[in-house]
């Protein structure tokens, strides 16, 4: 009866009394949930006692501002939502009403003004205005450009739908020449453009696109064939300690060892398969976890050889097909032999490059296989075990290629990630890096190269963008350090992405074949797959 | 058997027994189909005719038996001795399912295309040929969209080639289920319950279907719906609780009054009251005893089943189920030899009434 009661009150209700009913109700939760958590705090007193720490001021702030936020979402969010015009369903963008209103020219000159401002007068701004508001201004410097950036984007979004793939690798490959020429103007010179771009290249680009290169090949065994691993980095510390070891012990080349690490991992790869071949779902994914764990312990453990928690280290640097190296004392060291002056941001392009051709080489053999006999079968197990083998499809041998082929490009990237760090130790193999990579293929869409890719890169790009908050000091004090909430931000917005795209960011399927026009397969009637 | 009939018969299925643990969903269960027939398998839910071609298919291992399978080129196959998986690859046996199993997130396309996998794995080099772009992967690959287009238009189905299968109406879903089957390029189809569910108009083109089919590939048919039956086979095989009760043309098959008792016609009080005439108290006692479906997963959840040897193998105390009271042609057997004519006669008498394209008792599927 009560319920009834309510639910009448509901609709009577106008959207404003409902919103303040709602804060309430949010504050009284928020309240319930955070008395102990924020409310007190133990702590230790100066001879080292434990005591209680009161914080009832925190406290208020946090339930306030829960309850403004729900009230303002129901009261004035929601009504505004669904008058707009349903958000465009295939993209899952914001409705284009919506959209055109936030991004207008006179914004987008003002963004411009205010970002070249800014970026002009960068050095002389804590002197003008002090350093507290010089970091929020290069904050609001980074939104500028951001916005400017979405401007362009959403002013060119049907040019860019068209041929995303396309645009996507010039950006790509321009990327670290565009990073060197606009560091160097901005510093003056080649040298400063260079050693700045170390950064940009380094911890965006490469570390971005191993993780797209992870997550591609992840992509084979658990978005195509449809196999939950949840043991993928033992692949990549296959690959990784397969260079470390026979290079540093041997000697031998980088290009001679990428194909051996990714063979090694390609054998693991089958190795676990083959145990693995009879179960399904949850039990599969148990017995990767515990091979991926397996691995790791027997790094740290098997001393003799792997040198245990220790890792290997000196591992030798990738040279230039043989031709040149980037060791400066080398004879045929690259500035040496092109003549030119000495710097470490000629490796990291080179990394860049390398891992880039590797990523592409991923991409590339995926879509190639798809479209080839072993690509479908891998799809048709995902959708349906029993009917591939009703058609004569060989599952056993089909499981065991998806394997392998994923395990070895995990083998190929674990390959370049020891020539990258110069060292590697089991701690770069744990779990926690397995369940990254399946975010990614998850939240990109599975089955999808262009979903994965954009996920990685918001993923790990924004993980590391978030390292650069380090102005929120200045407001929160100098203990705050954004890193330590960056897994939690990771966490939130993989649950507001799966919320908002419950099949990844791109949900829909590419045919391989078509007879008279490509036509991509809604998400709705794909399946993840059981086993 | 003389050497002429077995050149004859595409399939031989001889002494097949088929237990779970205790029930015997077959017992000792010899049939032919022959080439260029359509051989339909009728009989009651439960009666184990899915099991049949989880057997014949390679999805069960059976516990006895032996299944033959006479290739045109003159080859022949113990399907019982096979891997599953190369009984559509060699055999050339292919199948559909009785709870529709189709690739859902892929076009209708793909799905064909599935289907060819052996044959285009051959023409890639095993996929490593294909990727450096040489060999004839190009042109098989070619070759393999026609056929697949060739289906599609026998399965009126072309308009929608590039739509996911799962978006199809359940009628076409089955047409497309039986055109993934026949791209496989198979000299035996065995079809499970392709009519049930379809309304009449999706009916009659799955009947077109079938008769085009028919011209190439030999057929073996479970159906339910005895207007299919009746229409379109040339053989029919009768079973009941695992056991065979009646084998031959639909007209015989039709009149026989096993049959009728097991599966047509005879109500099961009108049993009991025969029974009960004639005293058999032991009969009347078992007489609710069904398959023991505790035993063993439903008939859907039947294909799930991993490897045989998870459900077989517990062959001490075999508890046969099939017992005199729960066979209704067994029961006709009983009664027929205290008041021989007297059922025979309901049987002649019946048919025009209730004839035997209604769908039968318990027929759910
Ligand atoms: N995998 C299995 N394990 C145990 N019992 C089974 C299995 N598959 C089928 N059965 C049993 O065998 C009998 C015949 O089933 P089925 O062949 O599906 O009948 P239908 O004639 O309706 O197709 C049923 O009693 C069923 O419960
Ligand atoms: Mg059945």
């Amino acid at each position: 009866m009560a319920v009834s009661v309510s639910s009448e009150r509901d609709t009577v209700a106008s959207p404003v009394q409902r919103a303040f009913r709602e804060a309430l109700y949010a504050g009284a939760i928020a309240l319930g949930l955070f008395i102990l958590f924020i409310g007190l705090k133990t702590d230790q007193n100066i001879s080292n006692q434990l005591i209680l720490a009161q914080r009832w001021g925190l406290l208020i702030t946090v339930v306030v501002l829960t309850m403004l936020g729900r009230f303002f979402y129901i009261a004035y969010g929601q009504p505004f939502m669904t008058n707009q015009k349903i958000a465009d369903v295939a993209t899952g963008l914001l409705p284009a009403s919506l959209a055109s209103r936030f991004f207008q020219l006179p914004a987008f000159i003002v963004a411009i003004v205010l970002a070249v401002v800014l970026f002009a007068f960068n050095s002389a701004l804590p002197g003008l205005v002090g350093d507290k508001l010089a970091g929020g201004l290069q904050f609001l410097r980074a939104l500028a450009v951001i916005y400017a950036l979405a401007c362009v984007i959403f002013y060119f979004r049907a040019f860019i739908h068209a041929n995303f793939t396309k645009l996507g690798i010039a950006a790509l490959v321009l990327y670290p020449i565009l990073v060197v020429v606009v560091l160097s103007i901005y510093a003056w010179s080649i040298m400063g453009g260079l050693q700045g771009s170390l950064k940009w290249v380094d911890n965006y680009g490469i570390q971005i696109l191993i993780y797209v290169m992870l997550a591609w090949g992840l992509n084979i065994v658990v978005g195509l064939a449809g196999l939950l691993d949840l043991g993928y980095v033992a692949f990549y510390a296959v690959g990784a300690y397969a260079y470390a070891l026979l290079g540093s012990h041997y000697g031998l080349s980088f290009w001679i060892l990428l194909p051996v690490a990714g063979a090694m991992a390609a054998f693991w790869g089958v190795m676990l398969g083959f145990p693995v071949l009879r179960l399904r779902g949850d039990y599969l994914a148990i017995v990767t976890l515990a091979f991926g764990e397996i691995i790791r312990l027997v790094l740290i453990n098997w001393r003799d050889v792997t040198n245990g928690s220790a890792g290997v280290s000196g591992i030798p640097k990738v040279t230039f097909f043989g031709l040149m190296t980037f060791n400066s004392t080398d004879p045929n060291y690259i500035g040496k032999v092109l003549d030119i002056a000495q710097s470490s941001a000629y490796y990291k392009i080179f990394l860049y490059y390398l891992i880039l051709a590797l990523a592409l080489l991923t991409a590339f053999v995926t879509t190639r296989l798809r479209r080839m006999p072993v690509g479908r079968a891998w799809e048709a197990l995902r959708e349906d075990e029993i009917a591939c083998r009703s058609l004569g499809i060989n599952t056993t041998t089909t499981k065991l290629t998806a394997f392998a082929t994923g395990a070895m490009f995990g083998g190929f990237a674990g390959a370049f990630f020891s020539a990258r760090q110069g060292f590697v130790s089991p701690e770069s193999f744990v779990f926690l890096e397995s369940a990254i990579i399946l975010a990614i293929v998850v939240l990109g869409g599975m089955g999808s190269l262009v979903g994965i890719a954009v996920a990685a890169m918001v993923m790990i790009g924004g993980t590391e963008a978030l390292r650069e908050l380090d102005f929120l000091k200045s407001f929160f004090g100098k203990d705050f350090t954004p890193e330590l909430y960056r897994m939690l931000l990771f966490g939130m917005a993989m649950v507001i992405v799966m919320l908002w795209k419950p099949r990844g960011f791109v949900g829909s399927r590419e045919p391989t074949a078509f007879l008279r026009e490509r036509k991509a397969v809604s998400g709705s009637f794909t399946k993840e797959g059981h086993g | 058997m003389s050497a002429n009939s077995m050149k004859d018969a595409i399939l031989q299925v001889e002494h097949l027994s088929m237990k779970f643990g205790g029930l015997v969903a077959i017992g000792d269960l010899s049939f032919q189909a022959k080439r260029g027939e359509i051989t339909a398998l009728i009989g009651p839910n439960g009666a184990g005719k899915t099991t049949v071609f989880n057997c014949i298919t390679g999805f069960y291992k059976p516990s006895e038996g032996m299944i033959t399978l006479n290739g045109a080129d003159g080859s022949s196959f113990l399907l019982e001795r096979l891997p599953n998986h190369e009984i559509p690859a060699r055999a050339k046996v292919a199948r559909t399912f009785q709870n529709i199993r189709l690739f859902s997130g892929m076009t209708l396309l793909e799905n064909l295309l599935v289907a060819q996998h052996n044959k285009l794995m051959k023409a890639s080099g095993y996929t490593i040929l294909g990727l450096l772009g040489i060999g004839g992967y190009r042109r098989a690959s070619a070759e393999s969209v026609e056929l697949a287009k060739h289906w599609l238009e026998k399965a009126d189905l072309v308009d929608r080639a590039d739509d996911p299968a799962g978006d199809l109406p359940y009628g076409a879903q089955r047409r497309l289920e039986i055109a993934r089957a026949m791209c496989t390029g198979p000299e035996l189809l065995c079809l499970d319950e392709p009519a049930a569910g379809l309304n009449p108009k999706e009916s009659a083109a799955l009947n077109t279907l079938l008769m085009d089919i028919k011209s190439s590939t030999s057929i073996l048919l479970i159906e339910h719906d005895m207007s299919v039956v009746m229409q379109i086979s040339d053989h029919v095989v009768v079973l009941e609780y695992g056991r065979k009760i009646s084998d031959g043309s639909p007209q015989s098959v039709r009149t026989d009054p096993r049959v009728i008792a097991a599966y047509l016609g005879v109500d099961d009080e009108e049993v009991e009251t025969v029974l009960t005439e004639v005293g058999d108290e032991d009969v009347i006692e078992q007489l609710d005893i069904g398959p023991d479906t505790a035993h063993g997963p439903g008939t859907s959840s039947s294909y799930l089943a991993g490897p045989v040897s998870d459900t077989i193998g517990h062959s001490e105390g075999e508890r046969v189920t099939v017992s005199k009271g729960a066979s209704k042609a067994a029961q006709f057997d009983a009664k027929a030899s205290v008041a021989p004519r007297k059922p025979t006669e309901r049987a002649t008498a019946k048919p025009p009434g209730k004839s035997p394209t209604s769908k039968p008792r318990g027929g759910r599927k």
